[in-house]
């Protein structure tokens, strides 16, 4: 099983994390403590592993390509949930606000042009879904912060009502008509510079751009100290209500921009398919190092996270394991992941 | 006669059926450590979270300068150069020092950039080398988390936090609780050096030696209520014990149970006292206290402690 092909698995492994000796030089030392080193390392060695054990058919049938934009959605979904994660909340109603946003949006275009309509329709039924998804956020966010009710159960509440709305609008089946020809064509097969599929560039640009606003900014910097410490963030005279507010907003947009996504993509609202996106998007954001007690995690982490489980799927199915034991393996790897992290931290907090 | 640079007037308190302040008075002066002390429910925190703008009095009065001002929030209390080092530090533990230190007043980049929100993280990170330089506080990187700090850091970050952004007033609320020997000698060496600075500090604190060596006056709560005013030069720890219990209360019905534990310890509290240079105020703003200590003339012996509301003087 564990085969060593040198040449490609050593040259994948380089830049892994180090071990942080003693006489390397500080931001080697610096870098081998962020939780993305480690997460990457994993990702690196999955990949290692699959090209050392199908070499020929790892990474070219299946190519990078294919994988990112596999999960090109569900990075735009993470990248929402790594802002609700880090300030202690959590979404459960990622995947219905998804479906709410892409009904919504799909009766729109049925009711004017349906497959046939045209631009104005799309722009139109865009700004639809991504309405739909601020205002339920928003709404979610409101009652977490505001109304004092955990963001578990707000967001439990959510999850089953917008599903229970989008299957009440449409009558439980997925209506037909419900994309434009044009977004399909456009956004949804076709590619920048005929290279890179739009929808990778969309999560891509979006992963920068909130990458970015949580690095560098005050929304970030703001999103974090609410996570460590809501009381300290308040008395230094942050609006950590309002604060709240916006980030459920937040996942609530990407989630509608990802609804938009989806239908561009597969063209259906799916309205049965989303059940679990919730689960999927906090396992990557956990994978990433961010802590759901809040205060911790990073958008390159929530990077790393989506695409360990997503090379984990492809991997399996060249390596001709039957395709469940994917879950079994991410079940796995998510739960040691957490764990080797707390044991970390023990060891480098103080009392 | 200095005016109070901060004055608390017959504020009250309820939350509930408990009482927690009766028309409390509070006093501090330019330029001054003045330490308020009292036992576990006296109010000490309740006044301090009326001063400090995270709890609204139910009724009195809060100057600032002279001005009658309203404190809504804490940023109110920032707003007019009163910082607050809370008990619990308030710090997050996640971020680094310098992201604490800055944090609600951050640093942006110049022009567009900052317009958008963007962080000048060089910039904090250097005025927050000062900031601890300042202080002497000795912080290798304030670039690591505070969470992987000691317990004496932390205070230093708390503690220089509002060194940094105050210009009138510190609250410090047991700010030596949770420390050991070396570090809480250095805390009351930095409070002596921000009051050299003319910021006035006041500090909540249990342990009367430390009170004793560091403030330049002591006020008294008890049951809500201010019940004496000490000069710290001329006092002793039996006389605060007394005044804290209600053991020297004018009428002495009861006959106090101080116990023996105070009164033996008083010798280690008076001795610092007596060789700190800066006991009596070197800024010469050592103005009488309020009430009826008046200026403590004769050494040797305390002035008597004021008992009783003293509104005449505020």
């Amino acid at each position: 099983m564990s085969t060593h092909v040198p040449g490609e698995a050593d040259r994948a492994a380089a830049p892994a994390p180090l071990r942080p000796g003693r006489t390397l030089p500080g931001w080697v030392r610096r870098i081998a403590a962020m939780n993305e080193t480690w997460t990457f390392g994993v990702l690196v060695l999955l990949v290692a592993f699959f090209t050392a054990a199908r070499p020929d058919t790892f990474l070219t049938r299946y190519d990078i390509t294919q994988i990112a934009t596999n999960a090109a959605i569900y990075l735009v979904l993470g990248v929402g949930m790594t802002f609700v994660i880090i300030v202690a909340g959590i979404d459960l109603s990622v995947g219905s606000v998804l479906v709410l946003s892409a009904v919504l949006s799909a009766e729109y275009t049925i009711h004017h042009g349906g497959a046939g309509s045209g631009w104005g329709t799309v722009a139109v039924s865009t700004l639809i879904a991504l309405v739909t998804g601020v205002v339920w956020g928003g709404l979610q966010g409101w009652l977490v912060a505001k109304a004092k009710v955990p963001p578990l159960i707000v967001t439990l509440g959510g999850f089953g009502a917008a599903l229970g709305l989008a299957q009440i609008i449409t009558g439980g089946q997925d209506p037909t008509g419900a994309v434009s020809g044009e977004l399909q064509h456009s956004i949804g097969f076709g590619k920048l510079f005929g290279q890179i599929p739009w929808l990778v560039v969309i999560a891509f640009a979006t992963t920068v751009v909130f990458g970015l606003v949580l690095a560098f900014t005050r929304f970030g910097r703001y999103t974090y100290a609410i996570g460590s410490n809501p009381e300290a963030a308040r008395r230094v005279g942050i609006d950590v209500d309002r604060h709240l507010v916006k980030i459920y907003a937040l996942t609530g947009l990407l989630s509608g921009l990802g609804s938009v996504m989806w239908l561009a993509y597969f063209g259906t609202t799916s309205i049965a398919g989303h059940s679990s996106d919730n689960l999927k998007v906090i396992t990557a954001v956990v994978l990433g190092g961010a802590s759901l007690f809040g205060g911790r995690g990073s958008v390159l982490g929530t990077v790393i996270g989506v695409f360990i489980p997503a090379v984990l799927t492809t991997g399996l199915i060249i390596m001709d394991v039957q395709q469940y034991w994917q879950d079994v393996a991410i079940g796995i790897v998510l739960v040691a992941a957490v764990y080797l992290d707390q044991f970390r931290r023990r060891g480098r907090e103080r009392g | 006669m200095t005016e109070p640079l901060l004055e608390a007037r017959k504020v009250s308190k309820r939350y509930g059926q408990v009482h927690a302040l009766q028309g409390a008075d509070f006093t501090v002066r330019p330029g001054e450590v003045v330490a308020l002390i009292g036992d576990n429910g006296a109010g000490k925190s309740t006044l301090v979270k009326t001063l400090s703008g995270t709890v609204r009095p139910d009724s009195g009065q809060i100057l600032v300068a002279g001005v009658p001002v309203e404190l809504g929030s804490p940023l109110d209390a920032r707003r007019h150069g009163v910082e607050t080092v809370y008990q619990d530090l308030a710090l997050a533990p996640d971020l680094d020092a310098a992201a604490n230190l800055h944090l609600g007043r951050e640093l942006y980049r110049p022009g567009l950039l900052g317009r958008l929100g963007v962080l000048d993280r060089a910039a904090m990170r250097r005025s927050a080398v000062t900031a601890f330089a300042e202080l002497g506080v000795d912080l290798r990187d304030v670039g690591v988390p505070v969470a992987s700090l000691s317990g004496g850091q932390r205070q230093s970050v708390a503690v220089a936090r509002a060194v940094a952004f105050a210009n009138r007033i510190i609250f410090m609320d047991e700010p030596t609780a949770a420390l050991g020997v070396v570090q809480r000698g250095r805390v009351l060496e930095t409070i002596r050096r921000v009051r050299d600075r003319g910021v006035s500090v006041v500090l909540i604190s249990h342990n009367m030696p430390e009170v004793l060596s560091v403030a330049d006056r002591v006020e008294v709560l008890r049951l809500g209520r201010r019940v004496a005013v000490f000069e710290a030069a001329h006092t002793s720890v039996e006389e605060l014990v007394g005044a804290m219990t209600g053991a020297l209360d004018p009428v002495p019905a009861e006959p106090g149970p101080t116990g023996s534990g105070p009164a033996q310890s008083s010798r280690n509290g008076s001795d610092p006292t007596g060789s700190d240079p800066t006991g009596s105020d070197p800024t010469g703003s050592d103005p009488a206290a309020p009430g009826a200590a008046g200026q403590p003339s004769a050494p040797g012996k305390p002035a008597r402690p004021t008992p009783g509301p003293e509104d005449g003087a505020l």
